[in-house]
């Protein structure tokens, strides 16, 4: 037995792990092995890749490459390769992953099963809107084959599945097109959220790439941020970034991120991106994925781990319901670091249990403050239930039952894809098996 | 094939070490690799996934007993009369449970001759025509579980030991011409049974580190290499502690 956690650090449960490295032999595996739930990088916040006490069948070992056409872009692998392996092939002969998350250290298996989105979502939908074929191994010992032209439900339930319908084992994804690992980028600070709301309407249509990081503490100054948006570039201005990689050396005694820091980190923030507006060439990395360089940075929370919230909420009643939550945040003391702000464009998800909808969704991260934390959660709750929106799973480590099945209503139907020897603390917490 | 390819032969190219090493030789350059597996089906994997990584390189995978004297002589002097190999990895075994090798005389036997006998089987039936071309780099893998028997894995240990033995003696053998052999010694490596997972206790050293340490060898033509480098000492500690001290130790 061996202790994992997922990144929200908020516990170690002991588990049984183990490993998958060779595709021919999963099914096999499988069949011999006790309940389970499938494990990549660790990198989703709550339980949904944890099953203490249980099987977890480690991914990271199915980590090869199977085929590429340079010429249409098609790529597959199996399931356990991280995106950064895909993009670092893929960019420098013309093509990318048109979506990916804030980490590009993620499992191509976990991409899927969590339906992850990015910051080019009103442009290019989630993950799941670019795989081609999905090679799923159950535990009773069979195999299937789903995509979107063939067992589309199959494909369906399993994209933003949780990992519950079976273990990916293999994947295809249609690649997109790009010069070159650049982009032009542009920051924006904006002073409210009208000003968000207009920036974001105005860039959709001409950028690929937009985010925003938002101040939900500085007194005087809630709802301000910063507006990132970017194209990709044809030009390349410089050599590429070496890359330093930096590691959060050990687990500090208390948060850093509390009361004392995130006052000054959220004012100093906001004033030096501010004073750096302006439009510049940059590199794809530290654009999508600020915080790759510094690894295990979820350390920095202290031994007590902590939570993420995520939310969506439609359009109409974004501005509203962002509003409301950030006063409610503002009164509780509690604060939060990375809050970011972004509108999801107006499709509908591929998966039945896909995240993404058409709105604006937050997502804000605390310190695992106990009760108190918990307390706020349940306001924000309030506040998502009666806009009409849902929590994001991959994040989620607490959310009530009432609000997972009004929040999912493709519930009942994505059950009749389970594959009963397959289950987490996630799927035992909010479906109860 | 263009003669300016390094050819590269590895016997047990799905062990995660040796796939990783043929990652790192890929990434260097364009190369003619020969994959030797027992298992033809997860070989065509590794081979598929060098393809990509390299489309300019020549992989092909060949199969062959691991075992048997004969095989491994006609496969040997196939590869070798295609034309010179630059760099040879010897690099299959399997770790088995020292308690059912204590209770079961064919699981020993197995460990024996998979770990021991077939990696200098195969290192002999190149040697000679190494020694015949003048050039070439042949590196095997042992284990720091060469370096002095314990009871928590002695038969692999001995295994291994053997392998240790011959090394020396064809570097040997070989000393005075072009043709340099190179034992290599990982210690305890993260391969995919414990990646991305917080382990509580000993850190394992990371497969890629290994296979860098053991390219590096190759490219610098070390007899012996530790990897990662601090097992030469713990392990020149382990071989000098007195009989009195070491039989008290749990290891």
């Amino acid at each position: 037995m061996v202790a994992v956690s997922s990144w929200g650090r908020l516990g170690n449960w002991e588990h049984d792990v183990q490993a998958l490295s060779d595709k021919h032999q999963v099914v096999q595996q499988l069949k011999s092995s006790r309940p389970g739930i499938a494990y990549g990088m660790g990198r989703s916040y709550g339980d949904v890749c944890l099953n203490p006490d249980g099987v977890l069948w480690n991914t990271t070992g199915l980590d090869r490459y199977i085929s590429f056409d340079e010429t249409s872009g098609r790529f597959a692998c199996e399931a356990g390769m991280l995106l950064s392996d895909i993009q670092r092939l893929a960019i420098p002969l013309g093509w990318i992953l048109p979506v990916t998350p804030g980490t590009q250290l993620v499992t191509v298996g976990g991409a899927i099963a969590n339906d992850v989105h990015g910051k080019s979502h009103h442009v290019f939908g989630s993950f799941g809107d670019h795989v081609q074929k999905i090679k799923l191994a159950r535990t009773d010992g069979t195999t299937l084959e789903c995509g979107p032209d063939f067992l589309p439900d199959w494909f369906s339930a399993t994209v933003g599945g949780l990992g519950l319908t079976g273990i990916i084992t293999e994947v295809e994804i249609q690649l997109h097109r790009v010069a070159g690992p650049w982009l032009d980028a542009e920051t924006v600070p904006f002073a409210n959220l009208d000003e968000f709301f207009y920036l974001s309407n105005a860039s959709e249509g001409e950028w690929e790439h937009s985010v925003s990081w938002i101040d939900c503490i500085s007194k005087g100054g809630i709802g301000r941020g910063i507006f990132m948006r970017a194209n990709p570039s044809e030009v390349s201005p410089r050599s590429e970034p070496k890359g330093l990689k930096l590691t959060m050396p050990f687990v500090p005694p208390i948060s850093l991120v509390n009361q004392l820091s995130l006052r000054p980190f959220n004012m100093a923030y906001f004033n030096i991106k501010k004073w750096q507006a302006g439009r510049g060439i940059v590199h794809y990395e530290p654009f999508f994925y600020p915080l790759d360089n510094l690894l295990e940075w979820n350390r920095m929370y202290g031994p007590k781990g902590f939570f993420q919230y995520q939310c969506v909420v439609p359009r109409e009643v974004g501005r509203d319901a962002v509003q409301a939550m950030l006063g409610e945040i503002a009164r509780s003391g509690e604060g939060s670091f990375l809050a970011v702000l972004k509108t999801f464009g107006n499709r509908q998800p591929v998966g039945m249990m896909s995240f993404p909808q058409p709105g604006v969704t937050l997502a804000l991260d605390f310190p695992n403050r106990g009760e108190r934390t918990l307390k706020l959660f349940e306001r924000l709750d309030t506040i998502v239930s009666e806009a009409g929106g849902r929590l994001y799973l991959a994040k989620d480590a607490r959310m009530p039952r009432d609000l997972f099945e009004a929040g999912y209503p493709r519930l009942t139907e994505f059950l009749q894809y389970r594959d009963p020897g397959i289950s987490s603390a996630m799927s035992r917490r909010l479906i109860g098996n | 094939m263009p003669d300016s390819q390094k050819r590269i032969v590895i016997i047990g190219a799905t062990s995660a070490i040796a796939e990783h090493c043929a990652r790192l030789w890929v990434k260097d350059a364009a190369v003619n690799l020969t994959l030797v597996a027992r298992n033809p089906e997860k070989a065509e994997c590794v081979a598929a996934d060098l393809r990509v990584r390299s489309p300019q390189s020549m992989i092909r995978v060949l199969e062959t007993d691991f075992i048997d004297p004969l095989a491994i002589q006609q496969l040997v002097d196939g590869i070798v009369a295609e034309g010179s190999v630059h760099t040879i990895l010897i690099a299959h075994g399997s770790l088995p449970d020292q308690t059912v090798c204590q209770k079961d005389l064919s699981a020993d036997h197995e460990a024996l001759v998979v770990n021991g006998i077939s990696p200098v089987l195969f290192a002999e039936a190149f040697a000679g025509h190494m020694q015949q071309a003048n050039q070439g780099t042949l590196a095997i893998i042992g284990s720091v579980a060469g370096d002095r028997g314990r009871k928590s894995n002695y038969v692999y240990g001995a295994a291994k030991g053997l392998v240790t033995r011959y090394a020396q003696g064809l570097q040997h053998r070989l000393a005075n011409t072009g043709v340099k052999i190179i034992l290599i010694k990982p210690g305890p490596t993260d391969t995919p049974m414990t990646a991305g997972l917080k382990q509580q206790g000993s850190r394992l050293a990371s497969v890629e580190d290994v296979a860098m340490r053991i390219v590096k060898a190759i490219n610098k033509g070390e007899q012996v290499v530790y990897a990662p480098t601090k097992w030469a000492l713990i392990m020149m500690v382990i071989r000098h502690l007195p009989n009195y001290m070491f039989n008290k130790l749990n290891i």
